[in-house]
């Protein structure tokens, strides 16, 4: 037996992920897959741990004991994943402390979901919900990835996901049929989530043309994704009496969700860092990363 | 049962795992936000069990937890107060391990509450290790030991009177006036302010 | 923090195999037991771990295979013609 040798040659290369190959950290890759994969793995865990910070305030505030043991469970495994995805680019030659300070920077993004208020206990409902639902279908798309120490953990974090959309339901439900004040909370957050929610997938290049499924980081396209999340989550918001905030949303015979055409401005000016929460949010991080620098010299001591 | 010793736990715990749930995202590393979480995830269990044992099987755990007027809590000044860097949070962390195992273990023979007491105790076991953890590695560091001397007197304020000595014996630091349970800080009406806001948006009795 | 990075396996139940679930980084081994407690069992996923540092493990990825040495594997074994011959021969033995 002769083990699989990854070839030294990029298009070698990309013909051996294309047919499945998979990738370690120390074998050899061409220089492009390498930054490419390294800038979508580091967004991942940025958003992983930004997206802890609209949920944080509203763990302080839950209701009932049930749920604050939930909602601190479910912000706990985000940021438990921000730390699996940092330690693999950390084994791809970029250290956490150089991914935090490019986040805190601006030099490097996260998801647009996370530049955005939250109001209510709505929110909570419909993040947990709509929102890690859409992140669950990217996810999903992950779980081949070309480069296999990425792939492997994103079976950990699909794992630690399934209980997050059952809470996220579980809240909703409890809302939907409780006042008709607690009905209009969730109506009213996701009046509000809708539109970044849509532009969450990113806007519809062909999956030829996106450097991310050509070197099989992912293996779906960004309308495919988005196609899926309409699909699969539309009809449990109609089921639920409550509606969707663009008039032209329908489903065609043939499948395929027609939908008004998401901001695709208002996106690319949030993830390049001006949302309404951006600064703020990152101003907060960098706030506790500084005064408890002393921590992590006092370990490495 | 002794039931005003049960709530002082319950609340004490309640009250800890709340504060100690603010540092989730912005602990110094990511690893021990984890960590950090869990206990304080474990905090509220135990007293979301303690109020369940107030209230028997069939009771409102949750109007125990959140519907009383701010008097009626019965948790100490320690774990009310807003630790806000780390070095006092965990320097409170490790304090309130230390007093609450000698706490715990009183509570033991308790007929109705020792087999509660014997699960929190297994489960601190956990916690113990932690808290020493950091402890063994910051002692020598100032501000640490600043933290530690801060908070010795709401520390020795955990516990009854009786159970002090054990206390002091561990920990090291000579006695000190304890800051007594009974009042409330400041601190705890703005804690219980925001912990309260959502459920009291809605009319008593609404489901979440 | 310095680099120490232990590599962790974790065992899924009693009586499995060992498996690589990723790696902690982590000061000394104490904190890296507690860590790699809360990533790798909070959910009561793992009923046991070994934590290894990183440049306790020596990686071994090749093996030479030269003389293409089938005789020590099953599939240097094609029994299907020879099976086939015998059987007919004992059909014609058992007719005749």
């Amino acid at each position: 037996m002769v083990a699989v040798e990854v070839p030294r040659d990029e298009q070698a290369f990309l013909e051996y992920v294309q047919s499945g190959g998979q990738i370690e950290t120390t074998d050899w890759m061409p220089d492009d897959y390498r930054a490419k994969l390294i800038k979508f793995i580091e967004m991942h865990g940025n958003s992983e741990l930004m997206g802890v910070l609209p949920e944080r305030e509203w763990l302080l505030r839950a209701p009932t004991l049930q749920r604050k043991l939930a909602l601190t469970a479910k912000v706990q495994d985000e940021v438990g994943h921000a730390q699996l995805i940092y330690r693999v680019v950390e084994d791809l030659g970029k250290p956490r402390e150089q991914c935090l300070a490019d986040l805190i920077s601006g030099k490097a993004k996260f998801h647009n979901v996370f530049h955005y208020p939250t109001h209510s206990w709505g929110d909570v409902g419909v993040i947990a919900w709509l929102v890690d639902a859409a992140a669950i279908i990217s996810q999903k798309a992950l779980l081949k990835c070309s480069y296999a120490p990425y792939a492997r953990i994103m079976k950990k974090i699909c794992w630690e996901e399934s209980f997050h959309i059952l809470h996220g339901r579980d809240v909703i439900l409890a809302m939907v049929t409780g006042t008709p004040a607690q009905f209009e909370l969730v109506q009213e957050a996701l009046d509000r989530w809708w539109g970044p929610l849509m532009q969450f997938h990113g806007n519809p290049i062909p999956a030829g043309e996106d450097p991310m499924f050509v070197w099989r980081i992912k293996s779906q396209g960004n309308e495919e994704a988005r196609q899926q999340f309409l699909e699969g989550y539309v009809p449990q918001i109609h089921e639920l009496g409550l509606t969707v905030p663009d008039p032209k949303l329908r489903r065609r015979d043939d499948g395929v969700w027609e939908y008004t055409e998401p901001d695709w401005e208002e996106l690319r000016h949030v993830v390049t860092g001006h949302g309404p929460k951006t600064q703020e949010r990152l101003a907060f991080r960098k706030r506790f990363l500084d005064q408890e620098q002393w921590v992590r010299d006092a370990l490495a001591a | 049962m002794n039931e005003q010793t049960l709530l002082e736990l319950a609340d004490d715990e309640l009250i800890l795992g709340w504060r100690e749930s603010e540092w989730t995202g912005i602990a110094p590393m990511l690893e021990e936000d984890v960590a950090f979480s869990s206990i304080a995830q474990n905090e509220i269990g135990h007293a979301r069990a303690a109020y369940q044992l107030l209230v028997g099987e069939d009771g409102d755990a949750d109007a125990l937890a959140f519907d009383r007027k701010l008097e009626e809590y019965r948790c100490a000044p320690l774990v009310e107060l807003r630790l806000m860097d780390w070095a006092h949070t965990i320097a409170r962390r490790w304090l309130y391990e230390t007093a609450d195992e000698i706490r715990i273990a009183a509570l033991k023979d308790d007929p109705d509450a020792g087999g509660l007491a014997a699960k929190i105790d297994r489960e601190e076991a956990y916690h113990r290790m932690h808290a020493e953890m950091w402890n063994t590695r910051l002692k020598d560091e100032p501000r640490y030991r600043k933290a530690v001397a801060d908070l010795w007197p709401y520390a020795l304020g955990l516990l009854s009177p009786e159970l002090r000595p054990t206390l002091i014996a561990r920990v090291g630091l000579p006695e000190v006036d304890a800051i007594e349970r009974g009042s409330h800080t400041g601190e705890l009406a703005e804690l219980w302010d925001e912990m309260t806001m959502v459920r009291r948006s809605a009319p008593a009795g609404s489901q979440w | 923090m310095s680099e120490n990075v232990f590599e962790v396996f974790r065992q899924e139940r009693r009586g499995q195999p060992f498996e690589h679930a990723g790696s902690v980084v982590a000061p000394d081994a104490d904190f890296a037991e507690a860590w790699a407690r809360e990533q790798y069992g909070r959910r009561g996923e793992s009923v046991a771990l070994w934590l290894v540092p990183r440049e306790a493990i020596r990686d071994v990825e090749d093996w030479a295979d030269e003389f293409d040495l089938k005789y020590r594997r099953v599939d240097g074994y094609s029994i299907k013609a020879r099976l086939k011959e015998a059987r007919e021969r004992a059909d014609t033995a058992r007719a005749g």
